[in-house]
């Protein structure tokens, strides 16, 4: 049983927070105790039926003012997988929410009201999902019962965001119509769209292949930390010298030629450590530990990579960045910290390229600043080097975060898309 | 031996994300910590700690916070293991922290002290500057808990604000903080009840004795069994009897309820679980039943 992790976009009004209740319902993720607790606040406020996104939104002041303020993650398995849903709200004041939980997701979900077909916020969503590159997107049309199940509508919407869909980078995706009070397509097939010649949503998360949405091509490890037991009473240890690590990239095994940077030196792979013992090959998401041939001056924010496939060793980034921060805002000269893979190290903003609308997707070159929200290209310079990919071509390779060295707050996000 | 079709399954790829923020942690805070309290998700959370930097020990101490109120048997199992393991072991204590006048000590018959040990936590935080405590919570226990990052900031006062987060990307944590404040760490942030039972059976941990079904004498308040013991205040109006039980969470004896249970062996407890159509803080949480945000008011102050 594999893991798959998607973001759900879309406001309440969308019928969001029933779609996910239903998913958690039907596969038995809901227990008993947290059914009774929903039905008995509904009760309370007087709402007729049962208030599913009660079950999602976890703070007091979510239920208090109906919103939902933050990401939640919900869990549930079938026999076929585990999955984690990242659940975002849809405000526009959330986009940062939206881009948090896609930035792990290997398959967005996003609602759209059949009634109201695609919304401002529909293409918002979608964009931001194509930003992240989100291997995999479903557009799911919500509340067909409301529209008499009708087919023609749904072929509507369906050539509207193809159409959309076509200027942004979107590998794959899904158009399912459903009606998630009624339970139509979300488990089973729905017998009113016979129509439909799909699988229903649920079906489509068990089988949507995700295991080629990583890159087992160019070999990235970034080197984490540096183990060394050193313990006097071990002899067997006393010498040892492990890289530890998540793979980022590749796939490694012992006996492989490498290449460290920053300082270029190239070296064997001697063994790959996990505590259960050595393993053959390494790849993502597997935390191990390399020992290597030879003694080279390894530490943290180090790179591991092949000597004829190696990231860009780059001070000067261009990317895209979605600004995170209240108040402060993101303008040339502005100085931040940016932490990407396991090196952290200081930048500054040398130009804002331009402001992205994420609603028009129009460029607006004039734009000075990038304020809560906003998302727009980037250039920066960072005081060492760095060992970067195209976000394109590796998520983790690619993004960064950027913190607000006297607040220490998350303040933005990047997704490189050029490196010199 | 792993497969070479590059699929991973499930426990492999939690264990790896568990091992990977075990790391950033290790690697940048100065003073981190791991609360054990012998219960199965610090049980976990222990054997990854050991994975994470194999061959080197630890490279943190572990601290309880001891309500005074404890099994007897998790408390044995807890010194068992730190013993095995070689590693250092802070108690803060509960009783320590009445005696000296920090808190008072509830009365009444669901006088408890499970709300008490934040301030004995926060306390001993302060005391060893620790900058990193790990914790076993679960996003799946608990609404509140749903929000929480795996890297959660507290300030000053060891507070938590939830609508003051930081944004959580990727793989990549914020790790920065000034003096004072401290990141709550949680590396089993996305594993399930049933995770945790599957990873347990997979690489054969041990767990205390009263995980598994035995006979205890009980007494039921608010449909839950609770344990007749010295340090639980039990009413007249509520009689003991004797039957078969488990416990399904490990916390302090006046508020976690056994579940009348003959799953005497892992396989048994995984088909119980599965089965189950109640929540575990759910069935056998007295402080969570106090009020639908109780959690999340406790999280606030300052709690684990």
């Amino acid at each position: 049983m594999d893991i798959l992790r998607f973001a759900t976009a879309g406001s309440v009004d969308d019928g969001k927070s029933t779609l996910i209740g239903r998913l958690l319902f039907d596969s038995k993720a809901i227990f008993e105790d947290q059914l009774e607790a929903v039905e008995r606040t509904s009760r309370d406020r007087g709402t007729e039926y049962t208030d599913l996104s009660l079950l999602t939104d976890g703070l007091r002041a979510e239920r208090e003012q109906g919103i939902t303020i933050d990401v939640a993650y919900r869990y549930f398995a079938t026999p076929r997988r585990k999955f984690i849903i990242a659940d975002t709200p849809g405000h526009i004041q959330y986009t940062r929410n939206m881009v948090t939980g896609a930035s792990t997701a290997d398959l967005a979900i996003v609602l759209i009201d059949a009634r109201k077909g695609v919304l401002e916020q529909s293409r918002r969503h979608a964009f931001l999902t194509s930003l992240l590159r989100v291997p995999h997107l479903v557009l799911a049309v919500n509340k067909m019962d409301l529209v008499d199940y009708s087919a023609e509508r749904f072929e509507e919407i369906r050539e509207e965001f193809t159409a959309f869909a076509a200027k942004l980078n979107i590998a794959d995706l899904t158009f399912i119509p459903i009606s998630a009070l009624h339970g139509d397509n979300v488990v089973s097939r729905s017998e009113n769209m016979p129509w439909y010649n799909g699988t229903s949503l649920l079906h489509h998360l068990e089988n949507v292949h995700i295991a080629s949405d990583r890159n087992l091509v160019d070999v990235r490890f970034p080197v984490q930390y540096v183990i060394r037991p050193q313990r006097a009473t071990d002899h067997e240890f006393h010498d040892y010298r492990g890289y530890a690590g998540q793979v980022a990239g590749g796939v490694i095994k012992p006996g492989d030629e490498v290449m460290h940077l920053p300082s270029g030196l190239v070296t064997r792979v001697a063994a790959i450590d996990t505590f259960n013992g050595p393993v053959e090959e390494a790849f993502p998401p597997m935390s191990v530990t390399l020992r290597l041939a030879d003694d080279i001056d390894i530490s943290r924010g180090d790179m591991i990579c092949r000597p004829n496939n190696r990231p860009q060793v780059a001070q000067d980034l261009q990317a895209m960045v979605c600004w995170m921060a209240d108040g402060v805002k993101l303008a040339p000269r502005t100085k931040l910290v940016i932490k990407h893979t396991t090196r952290t190290a200081r930048a500054m903003v040398r130009d804002l390229n331009y402001r992205l609308d994420v609603n028009t997707l129009h460029r607006d070159e004039s734009a000075q600043s990038l304020g809560l929200n906003e998302i727009g290209r980037v250039s920066l310079r960072v005081t060492q080097p760095l060992f970067v990919d195209d976000y394109a071509r590796n998520r983790l390779t690619g993004g960064f975060i950027l913190i607000d060295e006297s607040t220490n707050g998350t303040v933005g996000a990047g997704m490189i898309t050029d490196a010199r | 031996m792993l497969p070479s079709d590059y699929t991973t399954s499930q426990l492999d790829v939690l264990e790896a994300e568990a091992i990977h923020i075990m790391r950033e942690v290790a690697a940048e805070f100065e003073r981190p910590c791991l609360l054990f309290s012998g219960g199965k998700d610090s049980i976990v959370m222990l054997r990854i700690a050991e994975k994470a930097f194999w061959p080197a020990p630890i490279p943190f101490p572990l601290m309880h916070v001891d309500t005074g109120h404890n099994f007897p048997e998790v408390i044995e199992f807890r010194d068992r293991r730190v013993a095995e393991l070689g590693a250092r072991l802070v108690v803060a204590s509960v009783q320590a922290s009445i005696d000296a006048g920090r808190v008072a000590e509830e009365t009444g018959r669901r006088a408890s002290r499970n709300r008490l040990q934040t301030t004995t936590l926060l306390d001993a935080i302060e005391e060893h500057e620790f900058d990193a405590v790990f914790g076993g919570a679960r996003r799946d226990e608990e609404k509140a808990r749903a929000k929480e990052r795996v890297f959660s900031f507290r300030d000053d006062f060891g507070q938590w604000d939830p609508k003051n987060q930081r944004p959580e990307l990727w793989n990549l944590y914020n790790a920065r903080i000034r003096k004072g404040e401290h990141i709550r760490v949680f590396p089993l942030s996305n594993w399930t009840e049933l995770d945790i039972w599957d990873y347990i059976r997979r690489e054969k941990i041990e767990i205390p004795a009263i995980y598994f079904a035995h006979s205890r004498t009980v007494f039921e308040r608010d449909g839950m069994l609770l344990a007749d013991s010295e340090v639980v205040h039990r009413g007249d109006d509520e009689p003991t009897f004797e039957t078969v039980v488990r416990y399904r969470t490990v916390g302090d004896m006046t508020c976690t309820g056994a579940v009348q249970s003959t799953a005497a062996t892992i396989e048994e407890i995984i088909a119980e679980i599965a089965a189950t159509r109640i929540t575990e803080r759910g069935a056998t949480r007295a402080d969570d039943r106090a009020s639908e945000a109780a959690m999340e008011d406790r999280k606030k102050e300052g709690y684990f």
